[in-house]
């Protein structure tokens, strides 16, 4: 049932481009202690169905730019390789650590960052001038 | 060269820490997409796009942490279903709704988690 509550919640935020990986990633570590690298792995698979489905309606919707997205996908492999390699010699404590940290900026930037389409006192007051 | 510097960035963090990917593509793919798109279509058309390369840098990922040590196949799949069924439900009914409330509760749990996973 937990499963369930966990695997929707992840999904939507996911698709709804919150970073919906954090939200399994911190379940799996701080509540069924999981080892940090172990998690990351559950997380990659459990991840690729669900952007199956987004790029697939995307695409639908005619947002997906391919000449873009394969521009950015050699330098993306190489990445994928060395932090992958990386990630494995550094140990699960220090991986730990330093994702919460990488959680940590994250969620800072959420908590003050503006939406897209919010109005800000300063924005209301330009349209009214 | 800039491109492959930029999917670059996005591929290590995919890779390192097995998610976080897209942090890195939605300001990268939102700057490419240059000037003449309006913002707001250029959030929605950014947050596409991120989705279709973290994918395939996804994919990449997996492979390589099959390789490396392994992957626990079962807890994935017992999370899998419903993720999907999430990934449904948000992109038909909830892409509008990118509330400001809703997403400074959301920093604020992931600031918690954070500070959690800093001390444990």
């Amino acid at each position: 049932m937990i499963q369930a509550v966990v695997g929707v919640l992840s999904g939507v935020i996911a698709s709804m481009g919150l970073g919906g990986g954090f939200v399994l990633l911190i379940w799996l570590t701080l509540f069924q202690n999981m080892p940090q690298r172990e998690a990351q792995g559950v997380n990659l698979m459990f991840f690729l169905p669900i952007a199956l489905i987004s790029v697939i309606m995307h695409a639908r919707a005619g947002l997906i730019d391919k000449k873009l997205v394969w521009s950015l996908i050699p330098g993306g492999i190489l990445g994928v390789v060395l932090g992958t390699l990386g990630s494995q010699a550094i140990g699960n404590d220090l991986l730990r650590k330093l994702y919460a940290l990488f959680l940590l900026a994250f969620g800072l930037r959420e908590l003050f960052r503006k939406s897209p389409g919010t109005e800000t006192k300063q924005s209301r007051a330009q349209k009214k001038s | 060269m800039k491109r492959f510097f930029e999917g670059f960035v996005c591929g290590i963090l995919n890779g390192f820490f097995g998610s976080g990917g897209g942090v890195a593509a939605v300001p990268i793919i939102e700057h490419e997409l240059g000037g003449d798109v309006p913002q707001t279509e250029k959030v929605r058309r950014a947050h596409a796009n991120s989705v279709a390369v973290i994918f395939v840098l996804s994919i990449t990922a997996a492979v390589s942490y099959l390789f490396g040590g392994g992957i626990d196949m079962a807890s994935a799949w017992s999370y899998m279903p419903y993720g999907a069924a999430g990934a449904v439900i948000g992109a038909l009914f909830l892409r509008k709704i990118r509330a400001a409330w809703l997403q400074r509760l959301f920093g604020a749990l992931i600031c918690a988690a954070a500070v959690r996973g800093l001390f444990s």
